[in-house]
């Protein structure tokens, strides 16, 4: 109805934009009715989401025409972003930074190289940054949920942390549980995305291959590769982060750090 | 500082505080306390809530850090013991008793294993037997009472066999029978054993039941230490 009404495709998804987040933002007042207060963050958010994407569209076009070489330079940006990002969800860690740099450069990194390498992801700059964009900002979320995670775990569990640091063991030893259960929780929308892939969750990708005239079957195979991708290179990032993230959580004398409060 | 002296048996003190102190933002929680503690000393920490007590105890197996001042345990800075050392030496028991989850034989186990000893079942049937839960080795530490959970965090505390026992209050979470069941029990414990001891408490008369000597601290800083009846009474 609205292709009709108007013809600039510019200001036809302005339109919708504006739809989209009309809808967005009836939500927070339907939370702001039940006292839960997402006003500042999701108006940012919202905000922030539609320029961010209108200018890296803007640059993928110029991009997108550059020799396939700076794919690497725009990756790497791409990773050194998501950590700034993850980072902010494990506040109070100390060098939460450089864990979820470690954690989402080696997980999506070891998988964008190694398919490439095998020529399962296209090296051509078209493929390789919108296909390693999706690896890297699923290895963004999953390093966020699990830190999250992490901290919530040790700050639910000072007590048994702290006996068992006072019968002699070690800082990693005692937080290995919370390790897991962290790992296992940040999978869990990854898992969910491979149960539901074709059931109830139809990806932007295997429709964009459809709607530039692919195979739709190819398309099919193509979007579980992309996905199964997402779920190794999320994995990985998840399991380094929290393996590097368990030593940042005490002190060189083995003290705790991660507390809900001070004394 | 001249204290602890009822057990000048030992010319060198197990644990000696030296301004001892730990400052979180503004706050001194613990304040310039200098301390000796001897072998075989059972020693209260007193003072009333939020005076310092447990930030002071926390301070003597290192779980928090000083901001000044140090420990020497049997003449050696602790800051030269590896932390885990030295926690295996100066044991804790906590107000509540964070059991991990599982048997109560695999809570028993777990200090040695930390350094690689693997204790045997006759072992644990001993230290469950001083705990006075002979028998529990199966039990799933979901399904204790407080006092029995206390028991086995104290039995596992000693299955490291400290030097240096450290309670933090460790019966103020059980209600009054199982308080004097567990204060019995340390009683037993620490003459049989000629434990070194020191318990935080809050309750006056606790510390006169289970300690010789008191230690009174205010505001972070220690203002009295003595026999447990001239601290109380004081």
């Amino acid at each position: 109805m609205l292709e009709q009404i108007f013809n600039n495709q510019i200001i036809l998804g302005a339109v919708q934009a504006a739809i989209a987040a009309v809808l967005a933002l009836s939500f927070m007042l339907l939370a702001r009715w039940q006292e839960i207060h997402l006003e500042n963050e999701t108006i940012v958010a919202l905000l922030r989401g539609l320029i961010q994407i209108v200018l890296v569209g803007s640059v993928l076009v110029l991009l997108l025409q550059g020799p396939d070489w700076t794919s690497i330079f725009i990756l790497a940006a791409m990773m050194v972003a998501a950590a700034t990002i993850a980072a902010r969800r494990a506040q109070g860690i100390p060098g939460a930074f450089r864990v979820s740099f470690y954690g989402i450069t080696l997980g999506s990194g070891t998988v964008i190289i190694l398919m490439t390498g095998l020529g399962v992801i296209d090296y051509r700059i078209s493929s390789l940054i919108p296909v390693g964009s999706m690896l890297i900002a699923n290895s963004m979320n999953t390093n966020g949920l699990a830190l999250d995670r992490f901290r919530g775990e040790v700050e639910a569990h000072v007590g048994q942390i702290e006996a068992g640091l006072s019968l002699g063991a070690a800082p990693t030893q005692v937080v290995t549980p919370f390790v897991r259960t962290a790992v296992r929780a940040s999978m869990i929308p990854r898992i969910d995305s491979l149960r539901s892939l074709g059931i109830v969750w139809i990806p932007g990708l295997m429709a964009g291959m459809v709607l530039a005239g692919s195979d739709p079957i190819y398309a099919a195979i193509y979007q579980f590769v992309v996905i199964a991708m997402i779920f190794a290179s999320s994995g990985l990032t998840s399991l380094i982060s929290t393996l590097l993230i368990r030593r940042q959580a005490f002190t060189a004398a083995e003290q705790l750090i991660l507390r809900p409060s001070q004394e | 500082m001249e204290h602890d002296q009822q057990n000048k048996g030992d010319v060198h003190p197990i644990l000696r505080t030296v301004n001892l102190s730990r400052e979180v933002g503004n706050k001194k929680l613990v304040d310039n306390i200098s301390l000796e503690v001897f072998r075989g000393a059972v020693m209260a920490i007193v003072g009333s809530s939020g005076a310092g007590k447990s930030s002071f105890l926390r301070l003597l197996n290192r779980l928090d850090e000083p901001t000044n001042g140090t420990v020497y345990l049997q003449g050696a800075d602790y800051r030269t013991i590896l932390p885990r050392k030295l926690r295996e030496r100066v044991g804790m028991v906590m107000q509540a008793p964070y059991l991990f989850p599982g048997s109560v034989a695999e809570n028993i186990r777990f200090g040695p294993r930390q350094r690689g000893e693997v204790l045997a079942d006759e072992q644990i049937e001993q230290l469950l037997d001083r705990v006075g839960l002979g028998g529990y080795e199966d039990r799933d530490t979901n399904h204790l009472s407080g006092g029995e959970a206390q028991r086995v965090s104290l039995a596992r505390t000693l299955a490291n066999s400290p030097d240096v026992l450290l309670l933090d209050e460790p019966t103020s979470a059980l209600d009054d029978v199982a308080e004097r069941s567990v204060e019995e029990l340390l009683l037993q414990i620490i003459s049989e054993e000629n434990l070194t001891c020191l318990i935080v408490t809050h309750d006056m008369a606790q510390a006169a039941r289970l300690a010789k000597q008191a230690v009174l601290i205010d505001s972070g800083r220690l203002v009295r230490v003595g026999a447990v009846e001239e601290i109380i009474h004081a």
